[in-house]
């Protein structure tokens, strides 16, 4: 974002004017052309696939609509029935906000976690980091299907090595009260993703700071605490917002693994709206929960950028 | 005094080393387990899948299991459909795109800069907003049922893509296009005689991803896709699951088989690949 080399020309008279001069040049003239023949694809699916599919479901969500029969407006009724008369909706949402608040921090810190022990100059560290990266990148129709075998209650690996140590039919999936933390071990073997970015990052971090810190005197952990973390915050901000819109919108393990079960524990937002889209047929219904959806996104991406200002460290910048 | 520092040094750098080792291998192991798990298990007879003893490795290498999934589900024809729709996403998505990214940063005009705003603001949508009316636009066009809408939206270009290759293009010196020009070359010569052939890495970055993210897409497929001889691996495995849920060790069979490709492909194409998820962040 840093090159708008464009804008110092440009701001110092006023569009209408600066149009006029485009519509004077010749050279102006076929830059426009050019410019926007070189863009037309994009310009296409813009309006096809973005402009009026949000200006649609938009009004969808003011109406009553099954795909088939023309929309029926229907004013505020399709978010009234949402908030107030439909429990699934909440059900989703709260094992949604589960996932946001508990997956979330947990899969962060294991991944920072994860990133530091892969930055150690020990030999064969390429060799670990391949090993810890790969089933990040494992197809997550094929993880999903390798998982439900894994969690299997009876025959799964993870049962069986648990009852080594004395814990018996621990029922993953089937217990409503562990599945969501089923899953959330499952993306805890598929943080490698997030791992080679803060791994970028820890690799930037100048060795001039940790000689200093060692001048000083200080240990392992107030290095971490006042050169990485500072140092690694905007890092740990993007993959911070990149684990909100991911988690708001988890769908496929959900729907392959429990097809939201057991009773409603893994039912998420995504789900709900794809169930109500595609298997009830209530395409304004849906649309209500896509904006909602979001909207919550947004107001949660927002929240964070509002509070980084304290916590996200940027070199070069003088903190008042 | 200086020598028992140095030897001070040199053992803690072997503390360093032996306590480094042992939790990478402590981990390695824990995340190379489910990877050897759904091997072996592609392996097993069903007595062996189904015990209550944990056994590490086949008494015989079952390789049939392997044949009798890809006889049990049209596994090829599966195959080859993945392969078309991740085809034409890749050149799709490398030609629209370089040509969009051309658009933004190697020719300078009216109101480039507000549509390149409009092009980042368009990636905080969410998938979901656009889902139901996209759907419903390829239904009144009769595509429900074909590759087309798999296929067609990577023609009109991906916002983040545009923006990874105009970032890269920004670098290319103004001077070589300048160049051209007095050459007597055409933007669209520059495009195709200067541009693109210094933009490898970045355009391999591009078609890399693409060809991964069709290969692995599920929801797509899932939704246009009605007829089983049109199914992707995806689906097809999805499918077989649904209806075999206790046919492990063909399920096994078919995720390594789904799995395979990708890992290869990753070792193939280790450096772009991992400058790839550093730029982005993409995940699956």
């Amino acid at each position: 974002m840093e090159c708008y080399e464009g804008r110092m020309r440009q701001s110092c008279i006023s569009p209408i004017e600066r149009l006029r001069e485009v519509a004077r040049s010749p050279v102006e003239r076929r830059n426009l052309r050019n410019g926007l023949l070189f863009i037309s694809p994009w310009l296409l699916g813009l309006v096809a696939f973005t402009l009026y599919p949000i200006c649609a479901s938009f009004y969808w969500s003011f109406c009553r609509f099954d795909g088939f029969s023309p929309p029926v407006f229907v004013g505020l009724d399709n978010y009234k029935i949402m908030l107030f008369e439909d429990p699934l909706f909440w059900r989703a949402l709260f094992n949604t906000f589960y996932m946001v608040i508990f997956a979330l921090p947990i899969t962060l810190v294991f991944s920072l976690l994860l990133s530091i022990l892969l930055n150690m100059k020990v030999r064969g560290q390429p060799i670990y980091r391949t090993i810890l990266y790969l089933p990040s990148i494992a197809p997550v129709i094929a993880v999903s299907v390798l998982w439900l075998w894994l969690l299997n209650p009876e025959y799964g690996l993870i049962n069986r090595l648990f009852h080594f140590v004395g814990i018996n039919m621990v029922g993953w999936l089937i217990d409503p009260k562990l599945a969501k933390p089923a899953l959330i071990i499952m993306g805890l073997w598929q943080v490698g993703g997030s791992v080679l970015i803060f791994l970028a990052g820890l690799q930037e971090v100048p060795t001039h700071l940790y000689e200093a810190a060692d001048v000083d005197g200080a240990g392992i952990l107030t290095k971490f605490w006042h050169v990485t973390l500072p140092m690694l915050s905007p890092i740990i901000l993007f993959n911070l917002i990149m684990g909100i819109i991911g988690y708001f919108q988890y769908f496929t393990q959900a729907f392959v693994m429990t097809q939201g079960g057991p009773q409603d524990a893994t039912l998420f937002y995504a789900l709900q709206l794809f169930n109500r889209a595609f298997l009830d047929f209530e395409l304004g219904y849906a649309s209500a929960m896509a904006w909602l959806l979001f909207i919550l996104i947004l107001a949660a991406t927002i929240i964070v950028l509002r509070t980084s200002r304290r916590w996200v460290y940027y070199e070069g910048e003088t903190r008042g | 005094m200086r020598r028992i520092i140095i030897g001070n040094m040199k053992k803690r750098n072997f503390i360093y080393e032996v306590s480094g080792h042992g939790i990478l291998l402590l981990f390695s192991l824990l995340f190379f387990v489910p990877f050897y798990w759904m091997v072996m298990t592609s392996l097993k007879s069903d007595n062996e899948i189904f015990t209550l003893k944990v056994k590490w490795l086949p008494a015989v290498f079952r390789w049939n299991n392997y044949k009798e999934a890809i006889l049990f589900i049209p596994f090829l024809r599966y195959l080859v459909n993945t392969l078309i729709i991740c085809f034409f996403n890749v050149a799709g998505a490398v030609l629209s795109c370089s040509l969009a990214a051309y658009g933004f940063s190697r020719i300078r005009w009216f109101g480039r800069d507000i549509l390149f705003i409009v092009l980042l603001s368009t990636m905080m949508l969410s998938g979901q907003v656009t889902m139901l009316p996209v759907f419903r636009i390829f239904r009144a066009l009769g595509w429900i049922g074909t590759f087309l809408p798999l296929i067609v939206p990577s023609f009109l270009g991906s916002a983040f893509f545009i923006f990874l290759l105009r970032q890269f293009f920004m670098g290319i010196p103004h001077e070589l296009s300048e160049a051209a020009v007095l050459d007597g070359c055409t933007e669209l010569g520059i495009y195709a005689r200067v541009i693109l052939p210094l933009a490898r890495p970045a355009l391999l970055t591009v078609a890399l991803f693409t060809f991964l993210w069709n290969w692995n897409d599920f929801m797509g497929p899932l939704i246009y896709l009605t007829d089983n001889s049109k199914y992707t691996l995806a689906v097809g495995l999805q499918q077989f699951l649904g209806q075999h849920d206790t046919e492990w060790s063909m399920l096994m069979a078919l995720s390594t088989l789904m799995t395979l490709p990708v890992i290869v492909l990753f070792f193939l194409t280790q450096k772009t690949f991992v400058k790839g998820i550093a730029l982005s962040g993409i995940k699956g």
